[in-house]
């Protein structure tokens, strides 16, 4: 591959029950193009993880996937509210979200950390009121 | 061993088997689902007593040989179907999380 490859995705911030699809398909893009699997474990997790929070905590967003000859980046934007401390939304077990969808099995706090565990670097940007952007790079 | 046989020796019910030889390797108990995804492993059963449709893409993200639903839970056709679709094994167990996973580990 010596040209990068990518992929976009709008999360919808309704579809509860379908969140994940992105994630779903970036993982299947990524065996087709003969990347190990514990990679795509770990681009697939820390993906699901941003998607489903832009769903449950921002109205949805966007996601780009970008393929590299060294390294895969994940970039999640979302216009939501935005993360007001990001240390402490970086701690395990620290959550906000409604009881709605903690009775679905998440709300564990674990998300962001998942996404800073699976990943070689993580980058917060974020404006109360104006939204959130994460990037993420898993190395190749 | 594999899901099938595990299905079989321990007499739980195979829900969807679209995988049913993959090799399982250890386990994980848990309904958090980002606990599952941050602390399960790559090839294990994952017994829960979740049962919407959000632990389908968890376990194929994951990449976990099986859910096992313990406490007899049951999942809808939805979930059936999306499970089928997307090669994820689901069987259910009728006795609670950590009697299942005892009869795993006796076999
Ligand atoms: N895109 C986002 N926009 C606004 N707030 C966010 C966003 N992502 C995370 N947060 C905030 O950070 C907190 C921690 O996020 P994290 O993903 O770690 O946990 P969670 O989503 O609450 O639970 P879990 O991921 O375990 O299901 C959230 O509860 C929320 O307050
Ligand atoms: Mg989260």
């Amino acid at each position: 591959m010596s040209e990068s490859l990518i992929f976009h995705f709008d999360v919808d911030g309704e579809d509860f029950t379908s969140a994940g699809q992105a994630s779903v398909q970036v993982k299947k893009n990524l065996r087709r193009l003969g990347i190990s699997p514990e990679i795509i474990r770990q681009v697939s997790i820390a993906m699901y993880e941003g998607e489903i929070n832009m769903v449950i905590h921002a109205h949805g967003g966007s996601a780009d996937v970008v393929v590299n000859e060294d390294k895969i980046e994940i970039i999640l934007a979302d216009k939501g509210p935005g993360i007001a401390d990001i240390e402490l939304a970086m701690q395990e077990g620290y959550s906000t979200a409604p009881d709605s969808v903690r009775s679905l099995g998440f709300g564990a706090g674990m998300g962001l950390p998942n996404m800073k565990r699976y990943t070689d670097e993580m980058t917060i940007e974020s404006k109360v009121g104006e939204g959130t952007t994460i990037k993420m790079v898993v190395k190749l | 061993m594999t899901v099938s046989e595990i299905c079989e020796k321990c007499g739980f019910e195979p829900v969807v088997l679209p995988e049913a030889e993959r090799e399982v390797n250890g386990g994980y108990i848990g309904d958090l689902l980002s606990w599952v995804m941050g602390r399960a492993k790559a090839d294990s059963a994952w017994i829960t007593i979740m049962s919407n449709i959000n632990i389908v893409a968890v376990a194929s993200l994951t990449d976990v040989a099986c859910i096992i639903l313990a406490e007899g839970v049951t999942v809808d056709e939805n979930i059936k179907n999306t499970a089928e679709a997307k090669g994820v094994n689901i069987l259910s167990s009728s006795l609670p999380a950590y009697e299942t996973a005892v009869a795993i580990s006796g076999l």
